[in-house]
């Protein structure tokens, strides 16, 4: 069947901010969606709200809408832009279930969109658990004993026939949220009422529990003929006992032999079929490892996190296929995209093995639990392509830029630990897992009884042997060219090596360069090299001796390092800086531009993007391979984060030329002493700070300056290890931490000023001339991170006089340290002055949001910056003079997350943001906190309580104004007592550590009885490190888990109740927003 | 790294790009003659099960005939412990019984590459504890009998003929290197199958008074088995419902005056897209072919095309203008390999039962 000529305009559904679970990977889909629709020359209108983002953009989508993804809003822009049809299946569950309700609405029906793919009866088919299973009946797919509660009674009952343990799944939810083993009744009252309220329709599922069968999946491809394919193959290392998406996880399966592939491959087609499948889903299957028994576990009927990773594995696309499926094309009529000849109706073959290794940023979050279950918690992943499964995945653990070079010889020693915790440890999985299985074979403990342990198939301990085996090669004897070469091949790095042998990285590099072992350069190409590849889409393997491809000395081009893994403090932006930055290199004629990143889910990692395609190791290692065989003109790591511009000394000093600011430059700004000297020179003031390396020094500049103070390593990214400290003892605690993130670079105690407000610039210079981009005022005070923080543009606290004080020292700045390229300056405003936090020169988090709202893309001209051509002229107040308000505001992910705090401080806590424009600062900010999944009631109750008097005072105006609104207000003892004597009326609760004292906030939270609470601790930090008061934790985790908002932050609650407030006398505006100008 | 029995061997050197299914590929007659390379770089991981074990008809289980069939084997790594619940030995060590060689370390990608770009060639595989001289062993291989004169119905058809269940209705089976699933599949048709020599004459296979007649899957140029083609002229001349597979479909394809020729590297894997052009349909196949029958000489042939390659639009299926005649060049049995042709039996059925 070919293209759907009825359609001319197509509205594509986003998923908004990221969070775990709705990650990156729907920026890659969403935008191969819109591409190929593009192609078709379709009209497409996109929903988002993820500013960060290359689909919003408007590259691919004609027009763009930065607005909350629910369906009021959606249906406001349906009736405007009158689509034809609607795209639900690339923006992740936020999509699907916004679909599903506006066809159960007949909102669809109403305006004659019709559901492009899969239908919504396809997509009930598979989300609501029970329709699920009679379908898989009806296939002849055998699925897991189990039955569909809504209420605790049930779920008992149900429990008791299948007999404990169970798993309980939530219905609609993404990430598996709210799920959970239960071993009994205690447990599953917890998590099935937990569940219940997650789900978006009160229902789940409780099930007999297989932790020790294999997971596998399958990526399936069908038409609206009914034709059909598999792309892809995955098995989880972890078995069934670890959500997918916190698994390590191979492509293709390794260990089932071929009647069990084609057995689940057979039954994958069959239940897609019968469900109903229109485009790309995924199949996820458990297999007994004694037996071929399996069931059908779940399908998912849209692109998902694991479709991403199939695509980056196989190099099939397909978010794009499946798009040009819902256009009405059949499978045979598309062409595989790598071979540019053959069909996309095939089923790819791999001469390569992947490994997926998930990022988790436990250490983030206070009092969180590292355990890894059926509920996913990982923020982001990796994968590697090697040869060798040891190949795969001692690259990938480098991959996730954790500090460590592999599964073994890391800087740190392996912990001493006893037989006994580690077998509890193997059967209780943790992020140190694979690690766990390394010790205990290096401790004796047999292959079978780890297996028996931790349900890890011996297959994969067996590799994990192999590793450990290489390891005492390396030790004991010489290092001669047969060992180094197995080493390599079993994936160590130089530095792993060196370490062994006490030689240093660039010693052992030299030595094996001498013996010709360097990594063979090799295509992923979908086909095994059965047909010829025209894309170059590369890969670095010690397994193989010639290479693919051949790089002519004309060639010269420039190399882009992208920003690895996703993770807090480093996402979706980063990926936005580097596929920017080679659109803008490409368009100032740069024809042989290279991209090198390691991330499944990002837009950078599409191999058409770039001239050459690296999926690698954002290594110094790797770096030097990469470079050695182009011959480059320069390598470009200003656009990757922190993780790229890490890599700048190491590269300089072997003499890689780094375009954009010279690695001395930069090092300049990134050491303290020396940025801290440069800025003395230029009278520009800084909070008092110091560096150091031992705790004496720093305990005295601590007690000298005061406490609070600021400690933190001078190299590192979204404050990893950056702590408000309090106290003598918290200091020396942290003085540790910080050197064991950073061990190369000194501590650094600054000042912490309380009571200020932080600002940030955006900007790119050529060295000649500063383009401001614009001055972005955080809402929340200072000592909350700036990645958690809500930010505005244009500023609106700030006089005139202080933004002319910014624009000066910006302006000082950047050229003093002779900026070529994109830079970002942190400032703090503290009693009218103006002190320098922080210069970092590289992209920052914050330039999409501006480049879109002053619509001058900043990477692009940060591309010609680094390209040494003369910067166009923009007005220099172009940003004041922008008719708009933009907010930003950060997405949370503590749900999936037991036992984190959501009291915010320096720390990053966020997995993502949104941001939406508006006529007016209220405008904006309505439409943002939406985003982000705040309901904005417009009565109802307010559950307040506040530490401190100082607090108490400056909350007073938003209670009184709460009060005027309508709302009924709640609050605890003595903050009621305050407000009592001030505005009046307000009803006293009890805390939920006084049980029995009513009416207790407890039941009130589960009774649905407060629609948003205001809880403000004393001084965020205080109570947060010295654990006082645990109560008001546990008000913040209730209500959490219980989707009720909570506001931690005066600045916060101010603005939410001031939003209410406009919001009972105003509407939000629904413009799309403008392209970029352009830039001649 | 060599590994399984230490020998030298001499034959055809040719690529699979599945990615499962080892036990199955090496068993197929069809590799007669050939040196083996296998693209997907880790082989060995779930081990041999128990060849030994049969079904309720005497059939193996697990095994495609009674031995290795390729000459050799070439992996990138060979995985030295395998895990999986039916394992009975390691490939090693099933190699080793059977004394086939092979080796691993190999750049199986740069082998590929190099027969893509140069077609199919004869090659070499030694193992062995003491040196090799290399000299020697390319004037053996100069020497050696080319695989596109081998002879190699004498080595893998049967020598008498074998029956499978004993229902009344029977289909017979001409042995040119079979699977056994495609006696699996027959049995499951609900038919005895009576397998018979390659050389069986029309007259004698009627004898066994069948439903219909399958032309098997094997090795080599399909003009070497000339006697397979008179009695398949016979066969479609009586309109006995007759399917071929693979060697079979080019043995039928040459009974009906259609021309065959060697391919460059031949298709061998589990993922070949192939149009059913009476329903527009694509299916994804398991093939093994070096062979196959000229595109342009179906037109004056009495063929009509059923299934076209569409990836390159090879002839992988052909069905008779008038008789009771289909034949597919893919594997419809799979084992190695999907699944979805299955309905090809089916169809087999249908003339049967007409």
């Amino acid at each position: 069947m070919p293209k759907n000529e009825s359609l001319k305009k197509i509205l594509v559904l986003g998923s908004g901010a990221i969070k775990i679970g709705e990650a990156g990977e729907f920026d890659y889909s969403g935008s191969q969606c819109l591409k190929a629709i593009h192609e078709d020359g379709i009209k497409s209108v996109l929903i988002n709200p993820n500013i960060a983002t290359i689909q919003t953009d408007t590259r691919f989508a004609d027009q763009v809408y930065l607005l909350p993804v629910t369906p009021n809003y959606v249906e406001s822009i349906i009736e405007k832009e009158r689509p034809d049809g609607i795209m639900l299946a690339y923006g992740g569950q936020t999509a699907l279930n916004c679909g599903v309700k506006l066809e159960d609405s007949g909102i669809l029906q109403k305006y004659d969109v019709k559901v492009l793919g899969t239908q919504v009866n396809g997509i009930k088919n598979t989300e609501d658990r029970q329709l699920f299973k009679d379908s898989m009946k009806e296939a002849s797919v055998p699925v897991l004993k189990s039955k569909t509660v809504t209420n605790f009674e049930d779920a008992k009952k149900t429990a008791e026939e299948l007999s404990y343990p169970v798993i309980i799944r939530v219905a609609y939810t993404l990430g598996g949220r709210g799920g959970g083993i239960a071993h009994n009744e205690i447990e599953l009252h917890e998590i099935v009422e937990r569940g219940i309220k997650a789900s978006l329709v009160g229902q789940v599922l409780v099930e007999e529990y297989i932790g020790h069968w294999k997971q596998i999946e399958y990526e399936v491809m069908q038409d609206y003929d009914g034709n059909n394919v598999i792309v892809c193959n995955m098995e989880n290392v972890l078995s069934m006992k670890v959500h997918t998406g916190d698994n390590i996880v191979v492509a293709p399966s390794q260990t089932i032999n071929n009647n069990e592939y084609h057995m689940l491959r057979t039954a994958a087609l069959r239940a897609t079929k019968h469900v109903g499948i229109v485009g790309e889903c995924n199949i996820q299957y458990a297999l007994d490892a004694d037996s071929d028994r399996y069931v059908a576990i779940e399908i998912n009927p849209r692109l998902s996190r694991s479709s991403a990773l199939a695509s980056k594995a196989t190099g099939y696309p397909l978010a794009y296929m499946s798009a040009k499926i819902g256009l009405g094309y059949n499978l045979s009529e598309l062409v595989n995209r790598i071979t540019k000849s053959t069909t996309a109706c095939f089923e790819p073959s791999l001469d390569y093995v992947v490994c997926k290794h998930p990022r988790w940023d436990f250490s983030k979050f206070e009092l969180v639990n590292r355990k890894l279950g059926v509920t996913m918690k990982s923020v982001g992943e990796v994968m590697a392509v090697g040869r060798t499964f040891e190949e795969s995945l001692q690259k990938a653990i480098r991959m996730l830029d954790i500090g460590n070079d592999g599964l073994v010889l890391n800087r740190s020693n392996d912990e001493k630990i006893s037989e006994e915790d580690l077998e509890y440890k193997l059967s209780h999985h943790d992020d140190q897992i694979l690690y766990n299985v390394a010790i205990a074979l290096k401790m004796g403990i047999s292959v079978d009884r780890i297996y028996k342990l931790s349900a890890i198939d011996p297959w994969f301990i067996e590799k994990i042997q192999n590793i450990i085996n290489t390891e005492s090669q390396l030790k004991e004897s010489e290092l001669n060219e047969s060992v180094l070469r197995k080493a390599k091949k079993m994936g160590f790095s130089d530095n792993q090596i060196a370490r062994v042998k006490e030689k240093t990285t660039d010693e052992v590099r030299e030595i094996r360069k001498n013996f010709g072992i360097i990594p063979a350069v090799k295509q992923i190409d979908t086909l095994a090299a059965e047909w010829p590849a025209v894309t170059n889409y590369l890969y670095l393997t010690y397994g193989g001796n010639s290479n693919d491809i051949q790089v002519s000395p004309d060639e010269k081009g420039v190399i882009v390092v992208g920003a690895g893994p996703y993770r807090i403090g480093s996402s979706v932006e980063f990926d936005w800086g580097t596929v920017n930055m080679v659109w803008g290199l490409q368009e100032n004629g740069e024809k042989n531009v290279s991209v090198v990143n390691c991330n499944p889910e990002t837009v950078s990692t599409d191999y058409d993007i770039c001239a050459r395609l690296y999926f690698e190791e954002l290594t110094q290692e790797r770096l030097l391979d990469i470079a050695e065989f182009e011959n480059p003109k320069g390598v470009i790591t200003c656009v990757g984060g922190q993780t790229a511009n890490n890599l700048t000394p190491g590269l300089a000093q072997r003499g890689i030329n780094i375009m954009g600011t010279s690695a001395i430059d930069v090092d300049r700004a990134e050491d303290r002493s020396k940025f801290s000297a440069e800025l003395d020179k230029l009278h520009i003031q800084q909070p008092k700070w110091q560096a150091f390396s031992n705790i004496t020094e720093a305990r005295n500049f601590a007690q000298d300056v005061g406490f609070p103070v600021i400690v933190r390593p001078s190299y590192v990214l979204s404050g990893a290890a950056m702590k408000v400290v309090w106290s003598q003892d918290e200091l020396k605690m942290y003085v540790k931490e910080a050197t064991d993130v950073s061990p190369d670079h000194p501590v650094v105690i600054s000042k912490f000023m309380l009571d200020s407000l932080e600002v940030d610039v955006d900007g790119i210079s050529n060295g000649k001339e500063v383009v401001i981009g614009a001055i972005v005022e955080h809402i929340d005070s200072a000592g909350v991170h700036s990645g958690d923080a809500m930010m505005c543009i244009p500023p609106w606290r700030l006089n005139n006089k202080i933004i002319e004080t910014i624009n000066d020292y910006t302006k000082k700045i950047a050229l003093t340290f002779n900026v070529k390229g994109p830079f970002n300056l942190q400032f703090l405003v503290h009693d009218n002055h103006v002190y320098v936090i922080e210069l970092n020169i590289r992209a920052s988090r914050s330039m999409p949001f501006v480049s879109k709202l002053v619509k001058t893309n900043l990477i692009s001209l940060a591309s010609k910056a680094i390209l040494g051509k003369p910067l166009p002229k923009i007005p220099e107040n172009k940003w004041q003079k922008i008719h708009n308000y933009g907010i930003k505001v950060p997405q949370f992910s503590f749900m999936q997350l037991d036992g984190a705090d959501i009291a915010l401080g320096v720390e990053m806590q966020s997995t993502g943001e949104a941001a939406c424009f508006g006529n007016s600062f209220y405008d904006a900010l309505s439409k943002g906190l939406t985003s982000v999944g705040y309901n904005l009631p417009d009565k109802g109750t307010a559950l307040v309580t506040v530490g401190g008097s100082q607090n108490k005072e400056k909350l007073l105006p938003s209670i009184a104004k709460l009060k005027q609104l309508g709302f009924k207000i709640l609050a605890t003892e003595h903050t009621a007592e305050f407000f009592e004597d001030k505005v009046g009326d307000i009803e006293i609760v009890y805390k939920i550590s006084e049980p029995e004292r009513k009416p207790n906030i407890s039941d009130l939270l589960y009774e649905k009885k407060i629609d948003f609470i205001i809880n403000i601790p004393s001084t965020i930090s205080l109570e947060k490190y010295v654990g006082m008061l645990d109560d008001e934790y546990q008000i913040r985790r209730k209500s959490l888990e219980l989707g009720i908002p909570v506001l931690t932050t005066i600045e916060l609650a101010d603005s939410f109740v001031k939003t209410l407030e406009w919001l009972q006398n105003n509407e939000t505006t629904k413009d799309p927003i403008e392209p970029y100008d352009a830039l001649e | 790294m060599g590994f399984g029995y230490s020998t030298a061997v001499f034959g055809e050197i040719v690529f699979n790009t599945g990615m499962v299914g080892y036990t199955e590929a090496l068993t197929d007659p069809s590799y007669n003659g050939q040196i083996l390379t296998l693209t997907y770089p880790l082989v060995g991981n779930y081990g041999i099960p128990d060849l030994t074990e049969v079904d309720k008809d005497g059939i193996s289980k697990f095994s495609e005939s009674d031995m290795i069939q390729i000459r050799g084997l070439v992996v990138h790594e060979l995985s030295q412990t395998a895990s999986h619940w039916n394992l009975k030995m390691t490939l090693d060590e099933w190699m080793y019984n059977e004394k086939v060689p092979g080796i691993s370390g190999i750049d199986t990608r740069a082998i590929t590459k190099k027969l893509t770009s140069s077609g199919v060639m004869m090659a070499a595989l030694v193992v062995s504890d003491t040196e090799i001289d290399v000299e020697k062993i390319k004037k053996e291989l100069d020497d050696t009998t080319k695989y596109n004169s081998e002879k190699f119905m004498d080595i893998v058809s049967t020598k008498e003929e074998k029956i499978y269940g004993d229902e009344n209705q029977s289909v017979v089976v001409i042995d040119t290197g079979a699977k056994n699933a495609i006696v699996r599949n027959i049995r499951e048709l609900g038919y005895k199958a009576i397998v018979v020599p390659w050389n069986t004459p029309f007259d004698k296979v009627m004898s066994y008074n069948p439903k219909g007649v399958v032309l098997s899957s094997g090795p080599g140029d399909p003009q070497n088995c000339p006697d397979t083609i008179d009695t398949t002229k016979k066969l479609i001349e009586n309109n006995i419902p007759t399917l071929g597979i693979c060697l079979g479909a080019q043995i039928i394809g040459i009974a009906g005056n259609t021309e065959t020729y060697k391919l460059k590297y031949g298709h061998r894997g589990q993922n070949k897209p192939c149009i059913n052009l009476e329903t527009n349909q694509v299916y994804v196949t398991s093939q093994n072919h070096g062979y196959g029958i000229k595109p342009e000489s179906l037109e004056q042939s009495d063929f009509k095309l059923w299934f076209s390659n569409a990836d390159d639009n090879t002839v992988e299926g052909i069905k008779h203008k008038t008789q009771d005649c289909i034949a597919v060049q893919f594997h419809p049995e799979a084992a190695p390999g999907p699944f979805d042709c299955k309905y090809v039996f089916d169809e087999l059925k249908k003339l049967m039962e007409k």
